[in-house]
């Protein structure tokens, strides 16, 4: 096979019409469970939150803006389908202690169904709370970007179902200049608001195989604004370890120091 | 979208993280492991003065700690027949990888010294396990407290440094408060369980004095809160107690000493569970993951739709 380019999806909400076709698509396609019927009162989203059970989530936010050349203030609403960020250091795929969690030739980061025992860690590790575990199957479940249809050279579901291409799937580097045009055009047209989120390769996950063109704070949207893999500072704390494993050591001998009793 | 008083923006107050999934038998295990891993350490210094009562009961308690740890690890597992799964690869960005490795090696030798010991076999073979248990308990003790630091969660991995120091001192505190419960008259146990105790009190203070206020409220408010204010009361009598008991004389004395282990050892266990309470609150807390994100992150960015 020829070298594979790191691919991704540029998610551009501008475009996103809240339509939930990239959540149904992802669910067929990869046979996902259902994540049940809860009505959540959030403006269109009884999805909620990405989760083992729920790979695409598309959020709703209704926003009252002041607009300048009406009495009245207006409403806009902002739309976004949310999905697994593929980091570049991915902290689900650096924790796991089984090997289940793995980059593959894609340069994207996927869970091998047959290896994960279920311990959670990615879970907790997760700086977007994307991954989760699956209740009764007991393992962990999330986003590998249609794995099996990119082996058949075709798109992700979400990507094929998007009616407005607000979901845009390819080469990273592709994509990233594209979104930069975007961001400038939209810029043109007034739209002042329009930054990229997870654009670039340093910030603290050292960059992502999915990214947004995003309208408000990422946090508005239900994403953290700074990210980092918590790996990153796993070293300062190996290093406490050392100072605490020996402060122990001492504090055992100097129990033992004075004899006994 | 909301916004609260103090202006930080959410997405409906929903969490960004996910709650850890761990079960009530991970912090059990994080107590069993610190136990057992003080308790190695006992029993090496027992051995070194010549104690044998306490040698004994160290490993004994190490043993009986340790197993009961690692059945409560398999059992949290989603899929527990697949625990052996640990032990795949070698991954050194993975404290639990690491973990397991180390009690890999750890565990059998514990099992060794205290079989050796009990059954009064193989005492050569008993001597190089007691020892070799000794030198991992170390590790035993406080890779536990870098495991929940290398998470996303803003109350573990912000006190990264301050944790595994907390759950060495934990270790110090049970271990010594079981060895003072059995053999009441062990001096060097007792003097364990309370320079354990002192040292968790200083380092849980020091832990949340290190983290931001929007961080820190995990571990000062509700039910977690009064957890870990339990755990301290509870280590502190046990404490007075234990001191209490070493200067009188005779059973009242022995009595009372053996009722401050037992407070002492149930301190360490409500504190472990309190951290990984605090854990849960802080990931399903989103000011706690944005606020620290946000003043990081900084400079541009002002809301332009307040």
């Amino acid at each position: 096979m020829a070298e594979t380019q790191r691919v991704g999806f540029f998610t551009d909400t501008t475009l996103c019409i809240g339509c939930k076709a990239c959540e149904v698509a992802c669910k067929e396609w990869n046979d996902v469970p259902a994540d049940g019927f809860d009505f959540l009162g959030l403006s269109y989203d009884n999805t909620g939150e990405l989760s083992a059970d729920t790979w695409r989530h598309v959020a709703f936010i209704e926003q009252v803006v002041p607009d300048a050349s009406a009495s009245e203030p207006g409403l806009r609403w902002l739309m976004s389908s949310d999905v697994c960020k593929h980091c570049t250091h991915a902290a689900c795929l650096d924790v796991c202690p089984t090997g289940a969690i793995f980059r593959t030739e894609f340069d994207t980061v996927v869970v091998q169904a047959d290896v994960c025992n279920g311990c959670g860690y990615c879970v907790a590790a997760c700086p977007f709370g994307v991954i989760g575990q699956r209740e009764r199957d007991g393992r962990a479940w999330k986003c590998t970007m249609c794995y099996d249809r990119l082996h058949g050279g075709l798109e992700p579901a979400c990507a094929k179902a998007c009616p407005t291409a607000s979901i845009q799937f390819g080469p990273l580097d592709e994509l990233r200049l594209r979104a930069r045009d975007r961001v400038e055009e939209l810029h043109e047209r007034g739209v002042s608001s329009a930054r990229l989120y997870l654009d670039s390769d340093d910030d603290g996950i050292g960059g992502a195989g999915a990214f947004f063109l995003l309208l408000d704070e990422p946090e508005v949207y239900g994403l953290p604004p700074d990210p980092v893999v918590p790996t990153r500072d796993l070293a300062s704390a190996w290093r406490a370890a050392a100072a605490s494993g020996a402060a122990l050591v001492a504090g055992v001998a100097l129990a033992f120091m004075r004899g006994r009793r | 979208m909301s916004a609260g008083s103090d202006g930080l923006r959410t997405y409906y107050d929903r969490p960004v993280l996910k709650r850890p999934t761990w079960r009530f038998w991970i912090p059990s295990y994080f107590f069993l492991g610190g136990m057992a891993a003080g308790s190695s350490l006992l029993a090496a210094g027992a051995d070194a003065i010549g104690d044998a009562r306490l040698g004994r009961a160290a490993r004994v308690t190490a043993l009986a700690a340790l197993g009961g740890g690692t059945v409560g690890l398999i059992a949290d597992l989603g899929r527990p027949e697949r625990f052996h799964h640990m032990l795949r690869v070698f991954r050194p960005s993975s404290p639990m990888n690491m973990g397991s490795w180390l009690l890999a090696a750890y565990g059998p030798a514990v099992g060794v010294a205290a079989v050796s010991n009990v059954t009064g076999r193989a005492p050569v073979l008993g001597r190089i396990a007691t020892w070799s248990a000794a030198a991992l308990a170390p590790a035993v003790a406080t890779y536990t407290g870098v495991l929940v630091a290398d998470t996303a969660i803003p109350a573990w991995h912000g006190a990264r440094t301050v944790m595994p120091g907390l759950f060495a001192a934990g270790a110090a505190a049970s271990a010594g408060g079981v060895a003072a419960a059995v053999v009441p008259n062990a001096a060097p146990a007792r003097r364990l369980a309370l320079g354990g105790v002192a040292a968790e009190v200083a380092l849980f203070s020091a832990l949340e004095r290190s983290l931001p206020d929007d961080v820190r409220v995990a571990y000062t408010e509700g039910r977690v809160g009064r957890l870990r204010r339990a755990a301290t009361r509870l280590s502190l009598a046990g404490s007075g107690m234990c001191a209490g008991g070493s200067v009188r004389a005779g059973g009242a004395g022995r009595l009372l000493t053996r009722l401050g282990g037992v407070a002492i050892t149930l301190g360490a266990a409500a504190e472990r569970f309190a951290v990984i309470e605090a854990g849960r609150a802080s990931a399903g807390d989103p000011r706690a993951t944005i606020g620290p994100q946000r003043r990081n992150a900084a400079p541009e960015q002002t809301p332009e739709h307040a």
